[in-house]
């Protein structure tokens, strides 16, 4: 039998409360009719006793204590989903908004997902060639893997993943199926528009599937727009065996809707308010990326977010580095000298990349050259330190080499044009160049085998 | 009569073969005494003996038969779990009684009834081949015994610096990326625990998945089966349900205790405690109750401390010897080690391995920091490396710490002023312990030989190194420019000993004091 609510106990913020509901169940979807005819929806997230607490997509106002008739829908929010979801845009709650009419579904999923089974999980080991030297050489993406950019407000990452989209290949796999499913956690308008110009440009719009909640929607959609998003990845993925490539932007918004939310519905914060199981939270997200043993598809991640004042010790960044298997930083002093892309290389990271390189997958100096890379890199910094202390021409004849080198690794190595594609095979070579510009005995991450190879220093 | 009877040599009535079969058994018994100088020795060595011509311990092996009354925690049954593990069954340790039927020999089912025990107030009860415990409660022991036999890992830092006991705690703070988990991983693939208990506590299922396909892969030199054999995983990935989280390590440590209880050395890896301590207080959160520092609830350290206090080296119930040794990864918010699972951890482990960022951003792995890390078992553990390893380790090791504290305070004034204005035996310090830092305390995970290094090599290496440095503190004193050394690629030398001498090749190592004597020699007369 279907029950009718009408009127409702309490209104707070986007939640509304009702009274002796009969058997509601956690996460429901509601559905709320005003007078005025209008049709809003909402989901359950907290009941007590007979006393269940409705969150509001669409925010509550309007509603007053008795104008409204609320209908439980006896499931979980679920997303309509076929193969022409590709090329569409959604709304934060999976709501087509671009005006094509709605989907017609060939299948119904509920957006939370189900945790993968570790033993079920295929371990990721090919990579993405994305055709950026830092990235491929020094933080391997690996198809399957949750990689997020840190980035600060006013730094180029917009722009690096759009050329991330652009560019990437699936390495050794000509024939497979690539699409992107981009969600927009309240970002600007002009994000939003940039990155839908950036794919028409590029041709890719086809296959791209987005979700956009922009920085003036309700927030509480804005907390369901990554979990449609994975939701349709993983269908893509699992379903029809696609490498489902998923860009979510800003999680930092998605985390300040998270501390709202959570402040209203009374909850004890935990550290700068953020709600105490934001980590959870976010890694009931994060962790949607990977491979399925039996499935040929794959859902790889690129979150981004901004760092509020470039903390990385900011509580939405840590508990994200703690979740994802690394993390290209970019950094405001690159960015501020003109460098593109701004990868921090020293704090950057990517953990799966150890499996996914070397012989077989991209060639066996790999990674032995990114550990020399990392560590001559690191000694640079020192380096410096030591020259703004004591003034370059104080500095050793080594120091003052490492500091050359340092320069050249920045300008070209780091450095590239946006619209520059350079493979693998360049980018390693690029880095032996670089590294023969040290002397021998600096190079104390690599064997003797290996230097034989590929150490050729330029005779002076 | 008496008087006329002669007395003949026995030696006499023996002829050749007999002589010769005499002679063999002296030497052989000769040899036997030099062996074996106290009394242990010899019936340990007896036995052995004994047990190559089919010899059994009945009270090993001692099958139970009605009649036979067994305590809590005595085996009544063993089957095989892997091919290196045998499984053996023990009576709850709560329960005691008479034996009334017992199941022949032969293939069951774990559920299926194997012995019928009738207790004191005349009960019976039914074991069969699996047992239940709750796992809030440590299992109980004979008694705690004294913690002095190391648990060798093959790495160096951790044997030669910063070592832990069978049975010991340790914990392993650090940021992210800072190789908490690679650290974990190398602990698991390399100690010398019998089993492996990893408990994967709200991280990463992909990591999870690696163990599962690296373990599988990774064969054990020990007993040549792969990994998976000797390790249990516990996964409970970070997407999933917070309250089994609360669990996951009580389940971990209950499962260890179990297989300590049969007589073995178990090592449990949680990674990471944090998630853990985040799910208690998400939970407590949820039950509203009073939170103290950060949002943790205030029975934290309680929890923590109970949790860590179930280690330990003990004789069992059933009188075998068995450890659980436990080394939990510490994830604190922001790497500010000041936050409460932290501190509230470093009271309640006696290692301490501090993961440093910065040395992770320098890709020196394993990045645990030498300067904040200690451990409270290196005076514990130093007779078992005197009679085991060599006389002079601990002694290599006090050096080494020396000469990497020196080098802390002098990195103070080249920071300030740079290296070039320092006489020239404190430059010899920078330059050792620069082989120190690259050459022993960095050690590389995939490269073969490296990965594991026996702990006769690390000796060695460290008596090269030292050996080194005092020869050329010898030479610095006599006036050789440091320079000279430095370039005559002697440090460059020890630094890639470990990729130039393999494990099974440690004698090219007694090469090096000769070749560091002559080239200094050199300088000196010149």
């Amino acid at each position: 039998m279907i029950f009718e609510y009408i009127g409702v106990k309490e209104i707070n913020g986007s939640l509304i409360v009702l009274d002796d509901v009969d058997c509601p169940s956690y996460e429901e979807i509601v559905e709320i009719r005003l007078d005025n005819g209008s049709v809003r929806h909402g989901r359950i997230v907290t009941i007590e006793g007979g006393r269940a607490v409705i969150q509001v997509f669409e925010g509550t106002r309007g509603i007053s204590l008795n104008n409204t008739r609320t209908r439980l829908k006896g499931r979980p929010m679920e997303l309509d989903l076929s193969p022409e979801i590709q090329g569409r845009i959604f709304s934060g709650v999976g709501t087509p908004i671009d005006g094509l009419g709605r989907i017609y579904p060939e299948k119904r999923m509920n957006v939370n997902g189900t945790p993968i089974n570790p033993v079920s999980r295929v371990y990721p080991q090919n990579y993405i060639c994305t055709g950026i030297s830092s990235i491929d050489t020094l933080i391997t993406l690996i198809r399957g893997q949750k990689l997020p950019i840190f980035s600060g407000s006013g730094m180029k990452h917009n722009e690096l993943a759009a050329q991330i989209v652009r560019q990437a290949k699936i390495a050794n796999d000509e024939d497979a199926k690539f699409c992107i499913v981009f969600a927009a956690m309240g970002v600007k308008n002009d994000v939003a528009d940039y990155f839908r110009r950036s794919f028409e440009e590029s041709g890719v719009l086809g296959r791209v599937t987005m979700f956009l909640n922009l920085a003036n929607d309700p927030i509480i959609e804005r907390i369901l727009t990554p979990r449609c998003a994975l939701t349709a990845a993983e269908y893509l993925a699992f379903e029809h065996d696609m490498h489902v490539l998923v860009i979510m932007t800003d999680m930092t918004s998605y985390a300040e809707a998270c501390r709202e939310f959570s402040s209203s519905k009374g909850e004890i914060p935990g550290r700068k308010g953020y709600p105490g199981y934001l980590y959870s939270d976010l890694a009931s997200l994060y962790e949607r990326a990977g491979m399925i043993k039996g499935h040929k598809g794959s859902v790889t991640q690129i979150p981004i977010l901004t760092m509020p004042n470039d903390d990385i010790t900011h509580p939405v960044p840590d508990l994200t580095g703690y979740i994802t298997e690394g993390q290209i930083v970019l950094d405001r002093a690159l960015d501020g000298s003109g460098i593109y892309p701004p990868v921090s290389i020293l704090p950057s990271l990517s953990r799966l990349m150890k499996d996914g390189i070397g012989e077989g997958f991209t060639r066996a100096d790999h990674a032995a050259l990114s550990n020399q890379l990392f560590a001559s890199y690191a000694k640079v910094q020192d380096a410096r330190s030591l020259a703004s202390v004591i003034g370059e021409e104080e500095l050793s004849e080594s120091d003052k080499k490492l500091l050359e080198f340092g320069k050249k690794f920045e300008n070209m190595f780091i450095r590239q044009s946006e619209n520059e594609a350079r493979s693998m095979e360049q980018s390693l070579t690029l880095g032996w160049e670089l590294l023969s510009e040290l002397p021998r005995e600096e190079l104390d991450r690599v064997d003797n085998e290996t230097l034989e190879k590929f150490y050729h220093p330029v005779k002076e | 009569m008496a008087e006329i009877f002669k007395q003949k040599n026995a030696w006499l009535k023996y002829d050749e073969a007999g002589r010769k079969k005499v002679m063999d058994f002296c030497e052989g018994y000769r040899k036997f005494i030099s062996e074996n100088k106290t009394e242990r020795e010899c019936a340990a060595s007896i036995i052995k003996k004994a047990e190559k011509k089919g010899f059994k311990n009945l009270m090993k092996v001692k099958k139970v038969k009605p009649g036979d009354r067994l305590t809590g925690g005595m085996i009544y049954a063993t089957c095989p779990e892997t091919s290196i593990i045998e499984h053996r069954c023990l009576v709850r340790p709560d329960l005691s009684g008479v034996v009334e039927s017992v199941v022949p020999d032969g293939k069951y089912k774990i559920n299926d009834t194997i012995v019928t025990l009738k207790d004191d107030s005349g009960k019976t009860h039914e074991l069969t081949l699996c047992q239940k415990w709750p796992i809030r409660h440590p299992r109980p022991i004979n008694e705690r015994l004294y913690a002095n036999i190391p648990l060798i890992t093959g790495q160096r830092v951790i044997d030669a610096l910063f070592p832990i006991a069978k049975g010991g705690t340790a914990a392993i703070p650090g940021g992210f990326g800072t190789g908490k988990t690679m650290t974990q991983h190398q602990l698991a693939k390399w100690c010398d625990a019998d089993i492996i208990v990893y408990v994967g506590c709200g991280e990463r299922g992909n990591e999870m998945s690696q163990v599962l396909e690296e373990f599988s892969s990774l064969i054990d030199p020990k007993s040549n089966r792969p990994m998976t054999d000797r390790t249990c995983l516990i996964a409970n990935t970070s997407n999933m349900p917070v309250a089994a989280r609360e669990a996951s390590i009580y389940t971990g440590i209950t499962l260890a205790e179990y297989y300590r209880d049969m007589g073995y050395h178990v090592a449990i890896m949680a990674d990471s405690t944090s998630r853990w301590a985040e799910a208690l207080r998400e939970i407590s959160g949820r039950l509203e109750e009073m939170p103290a520092e950060e949002g943790f609830p205030a029975y934290l350290p309680s929890r923590l401390s109970e949790f860590y206090e179930r280690a330990g080296l003990v004789e069992s119930l059933c009188g075998k010897q068995g450890s659980v040794t436990i080394i939990g990864a510490v994830s604190p918010q922001g790497s500010d080690f000041s936050e409460p699972v932290t501190q509230n951890t470093k009271r309640f482990t006696r290692c301490f391995w501090a993961l440093d960022k910065s040395l992770a951003y320098a890709r020196h792995y394993p990045a645990i920091n030498w300067l904040d890390s200690y451990s409270e078992y290196a005076g514990d553990l130093e007779k078992w490396y005197c009679d085991n390893v060599g006389e002079d380790f601990m002694k290599c090791r006090e050096r080494f710490s020396a000469l990497l504290q020196e080098e802390a305070s002098l990195m103070e004034i080249v920071k300030l002023i740079g290296s070039d204005v320092l006489p020239d035996d404190q430059k010899l310090i920078i330059e050792i312990t620069k082989a120190i830092r690259v050459g022993f305390l960095q050690q590389n995970a995939f490269h073969k030989d490296d990965t594991y290094v026996p702990l006769s090599k690390q000796l060695k290496m460290m008596r090269s190194t030292l050996h080194l440095y005092d020869v050329a503190a010898y030479a610095v004193a006599q006036g050789v420019p440091l320079s000279k050394i430095t370039d005559s690629g002697l440090f460059d030398k020890i630094i890639r000993i470990k990729y130039d001498v393999p494990n099974d090749k440690e004698e090219l190592l007694d090469g090096y004091t000769k070749e560091i004597d002559d080239v200094i020699n050199t300088f000196t007369v010149s």
